[in-house]
């Protein structure tokens, strides 16, 4: 039984231009999971809340288990596995390393793409700052002391 | 060449969590996989009258449906509880039978009874949404501290008290009562948790009709054990063909022990359909179904006499195990709790009486400190109460009950081998400025607000083993840890170890400890865990053991490849083996020149003989190869310990709680990598300080989950923390050639008293639960004004 009908899409993700058939129930977090196989963007809720679905759809920070596919068609999109540049990790992600900003890793997708928006848009937050920002994004391991020391630490090489 | 013990290296496993690459199980897909959806009960407690299939198996893309009857023919086992506890009488606990699919009652809300399996998730759904279910609802009973007075939820077990146990002695505790001053008393309710990994729980098993072999990627901390549970109890395959994988697991915090009826639902059901079935938990589902924590009742007695010596202790607890016992669900309130209730003060007497019962919500099990953090509950919040009715410093009164000496015989069931919590203590009331408070209070006070400090001393029993001890227990299985390493030919190593990291770091802390050991770069050390099929077995990653149980079985592997490698060199070089030395990656002949590298030992075991240049033969009797394991069972739990000091301030108008500040000062013994730690200690803190002022599970008298979503359970967010404030004292372990002690639970061990100490102390000795929300901090501080007002 298919529940919706069926439209093409056409998006560039990570700079490759993509064009795919979806439902138009599809949500963007499946396209990228499921029919792309950019498993790196991952699922921690059903209701939006917990963040780790964060992508740039044109450059902004957007919880993709919230859009449809097809009400974002014609975007460009960047998920975790684009943020590097020629295999370089983004600041963002050398900061998480180097603070130890992860530890199972699951919600670290979500987290990063949200702080790397916070500092497009904040060059120099403060800890309030950061805090009240990433307030979408949920984590279990790290008590997010560590999260805030790495996007602090972006910020002077970003 | 520096030691890397002790240094903040960067984690190995970092980068492909970093860009997208890590492989969760929800990650993987299989050509040509079905998918699985359950249906489960929307009632806490009722009888499954009729259960008809027959629309849904009509629906498109259905490639099969199986319930509880299929099970019950396939004589397909139930899940089961890992300790037996006998109750104060001697009669063994009671538990009922727990199948995967229920058949004829169902027990609590989400408790599933069928599975539909689809070509694609959307049918599943739909599918399962049109399986016709005919309940007879019952009476449930939810509420933890009426259970022994419901219904009887499970046949035979009277009152619903899977048992009555009882830790010490209550005629020496009746005497050291009838000698006390005074009785200070309290009854607290340790409230209900939900793990919350960030995962959630996934299963995917394939069968391979020609080998005849299950696979089964899960979400698990202890893939060996699973499969030992899988194949022993629950009959899904003989233990040799079945083979468990859990690859990244994104955080357990204990929910993620148990075997659940998902993955031996899949596993059955993939050999019957011999096609791959995935399953995926929505959080919904994690909600309802992964184990939740905590839950208990307590009443709780000090006897003191006026000048604050502790003269006894009482422990009177009613423990929720929810619907089942699972496999800590009955350990957790008993030796876990018990023992450790009597806090870090040498009491006389004391004893832990536990009632733990059944009723009708999710099983009650091991969450990220299990039992020792209802116990320090219990024992720092008497404390802190008997300071304020003896008017003695909370500090000074807790360093008068100290032990002085170690090792130090606990009251009731350990010795704790090293500590110094004086040091903890004094070093943690200067890293607070506690001397400061008044000031502070007073600033607090001059802007309207009210201001609380609270203390908690601690010490916990973790690296859950030795198995002489925990069979002794009840454990139905060992507890030890394994390890292998294995040299390449070309010098590069290899260690599997039986423990698990679902975020706790074991790829770099156990590469730093193995380059240590060897001499090997740390870069050309890799750290396998999580599949059956790549080591022998490992009992998994749980009560803060993978340190200290695992990571010596690492150390002693390693020590075995040192003594192959001065037999091997002693050949080489024509020296005796015990004239050879090793030190930094190389076996050197005493008092000689002569030498070889680790690598170069490596490469000779494997190439074994002479010819031309090549002069590597082996010893007379010598294996070639270059491979050790070693398993390693420990003489004694490891017992971190520390004190912890929180300040709040309360908004008396809304009754809002801000946390001000936290102090954290922990022995954890000796630390391998100081950045892994903080992190864990910052975690664990999180964990307690929500379950101080944030977290709750709530089911109503029906037995409906309350709290089912990350809209109603609140869950700690970035804006609900100050930054910590940590620091350490050090004692090594004496139990281990490391020193280590277990450094994961700590955090959610010590933060719930003392963050609610600080609570109860600005409400001016007013009791409140956990947790300490807006609307009940609000009610205190009316009343507060009341009693205030009536005073002036």
């Amino acid at each position: 039984m298919k529940r919706g009908s069926m439209r093409k899409v056409t998006l560039e993700i990570n700079g490759k231009k993509i064009e795919k058939e979806v439902q138009d129930n599809t949500l963007l977090s499946t396209l990228l999971r499921e029919h792309l196989n950019l498993t790196g963007t991952h699922i921690g809720c059903d209701t939006s809340q917990c963040g780790a679905c964060v992508v740039h759809v044109n450059g902004n920070s957007l919880k993709s288990c919230t859009a449809l596919a097809t009400d974002i068609d014609g975007s460009k999109i960047t998920t975790i596995e684009g943020l590097a540049t020629n295999g370089k990790m983004h600041p963002m992600q050398e900061a998480f390393k180097k603070l130890h900003g992860l530890q199972c890793g699951f919600c670290t997708p979500g987290m990063v793409m949200s702080a790397v928006d916070l500092l497009q848009k904040n060059k120099k937050p403060s800890d309030t700052e950061i805090r009240d920002w990433l307030e979408g994004n949920i984590c279990r391991c790290t008590g997010y002391q560590n999260i805030v020391a790495a996007v602090k630490e972006a910020a002077t090489k970003m | 060449m520096a030691s890397l013990v002790g240094s903040r290296v960067e984690r190995k496993e970092d980068k492909r969590f970093l860009t997208g690459k890590g492989r969760y199980t929800s990650d993987i897909n299989l050509a040509n996989q079905t998918y699985a959806i359950f249906v489960r009960s929307p009632h806490a407690r009722a009888q499954i009258k009729k259960l008809d299939i027959s629309k849904a198996q009509k629906s498109s893309g259905v490639v099969s449906i199986l319930t509880g009857s299929e099970i019950a023919e396939d004589k397909i086992g139930g899940l089961i509880a890992g300790w037996a506890i006998r109750s104060e009488d001697g009669t063994e606990m009671k538990c009922p039978a727990n199948p995967p699919l229920a058949k004829d009652i169902v027990n609590f809300v989400g408790d599933p009874l069928a599975v539909v399996i689809a070509e694609s998730l959307e049918e599943a759904k739909s599918a399962a949404e049109k399986v016709s279910v005919d309940y007879k609802v019952l009476k449930a009973v939810t509420s933890t501290a009426d259970a022994m007075n419901g219904d009887t939820i499970h046949e035979g077990i009277d009152k619903n008290l899977c048992f009555d146990w009882l830790l010490g002695d209550r005629q020496k505790v009746k005497e050291a009562f009838d000698k006390a001053d005074k009785v200070i008393s309290i009854d607290i309710i340790n409230n209900r948790l939900i793990p919350n990994a960030m995962e959630p729980r996934a299963c995917l098993a394939d069968y391979n009709s020609a080998s005849e072999e299950i696979t089964l990627y899960t979400t698990s901390q202890n893939p060996h054990l699973s499969r030992l549970i899988m194949s022993a109890f629950g009959n899904v395959s003989p233990e040799h063909k079945l083979r468990v994988v859990a690859p990244d697991v994104g955080g357990g915090f204990g929910s993620k022990i148990n075997v659940y009826n998902e993955d031996i639902v899949c596993s059955w059901a993939a050999k019957k359909i011999n096609r791959a079935i995935k399953w995926v938990a929505e959080r919904s589902e994690s909600f309802l179904t992964d184990i939740h924590g905590r839950d208990h009742v307590t009443h709780a007695e000090l006897a003191v006499t006026n000048d604050g010596k502790f003269l006894g202790f009482k422990n009177e607890t009613i423990a929720n195990l929810g619907a089942y016992a699972r496999v800590f669900g009955t350990v957790t309130p008993t030796y876990l709790f018990g023992p450790c209730a009597t806090g870090v003060y040498e009491i006389p007497a004391a004893y832990s009486n536990v009632k733990a019962v059944f009723t009708n919500t999710a099983p009650v099990d091991a969450y990220r400190g299990a039992g020792r953090p209802e116990a320090t509950y219990t024992i720092e919040r008497l404390v802190e109460k008997a300071s304020m009715e003896l008017g003695i410093d909370k500090t000074e009164l807790r360093m008068k009950n100290f032990p002085t000496a170690f090792p130090f015989k606990q009251t009731l069931v350990h010795t704790v081998d090293s500590g110094d919590y004086i040091a903890g203590m004094e070093k943690a009331k200067q890293m607070a400025d506690y001397n400061g408070y008044e000031a502070r209070r007073k600033d607090s006070e001059s802007r309207g607000k009210l201001r609380g400090i609270g203390v908690s001393s601690y010490f916990e029993a973790c690296g859950i083993a030795p198995s002489a001890a925990v069979m002794s227990l009840g454990c139905g299985v060992g507890l030890w840890e394994s390890a292998e390493v294995r040299f390449n030919p070309t010098g590069q190593v290899t260690v599997y170890t039986g423990s698990h990291s679902h975020g706790q770091s074991h790829q770099t802390t156990f590469a730093q400890i193995a380059a240590d050991e060897l001499g090997v770069p740390i870069e050309n050390i890799d750290i396998v865990h999580g599949d059956t099929d790549k080591g022998t077995f490992g009992m998994g990653t749980y009560g803060s053991r993978s340190l200290t149980v695992g990571g010596i079985a690492i150390v002693n592997a390693c020590k075995k490849i040192v003594e192959k490698g001065k037999r091997v060199t002693a050949k080489m070089l024509e020296a005796s083996p015990e004239d050879v030395e090793f030190k930094d990656g190389e076996f050197i002949v005493a008092k000689s020149n002569k030498k070889k590298t680790i690598g170069e030992i490596a490469f000779a075991c494997y190439l074994p003989g002479v010819r031309d240049e090549m002069k590597s033969p082996l010893p007379e009797g010598e294996e070639p190869g270059l491979k050790e394991t070693a398993f390693f069972d420990p003489s004694n739990f490891s017992f971190p310990a520390g004190t912890h000091i929180a300040e709040v301030e309360i908004d008396p108008e809304t009754g809002e709680v801000k946390l001000e500040k936290y102090t954290a000062c922990d022995d954890f013994g000796r630390i391998i990598n100081p950045m892994i730690v903080e992190g864990q200690v910052h975690g664990g803190l999180a964990q307690g300080i929500g379950q101080a002022l944030y977290e709750n599970a709530e089911y109503d008298e029906t037995g409906q989950l309350m709290t089912g979503s990350y809209m109603d359970y609140t869950m700690p967010r970035a804006d609900n923390f100050p930054e910590f404030n940590i620091g350490y004292t050090c004692t090594h372990a004496t139990t281990n050639p490391l020193g280590v002690k277990g450094c994961g639970e700590a955090g959610a061990i010590a933060a719930p008293p003392t963050v609610m100490n600080a609570v109860i102390d600005a409400l001016g000795g007013q009791e409140i639960t956990m947790p300490a929300t807006a609307e009940k901090v609000w009610k205190a501080c009316k009343n507060l004004k009341k009693s205030n007002s009536k005073a002036a």
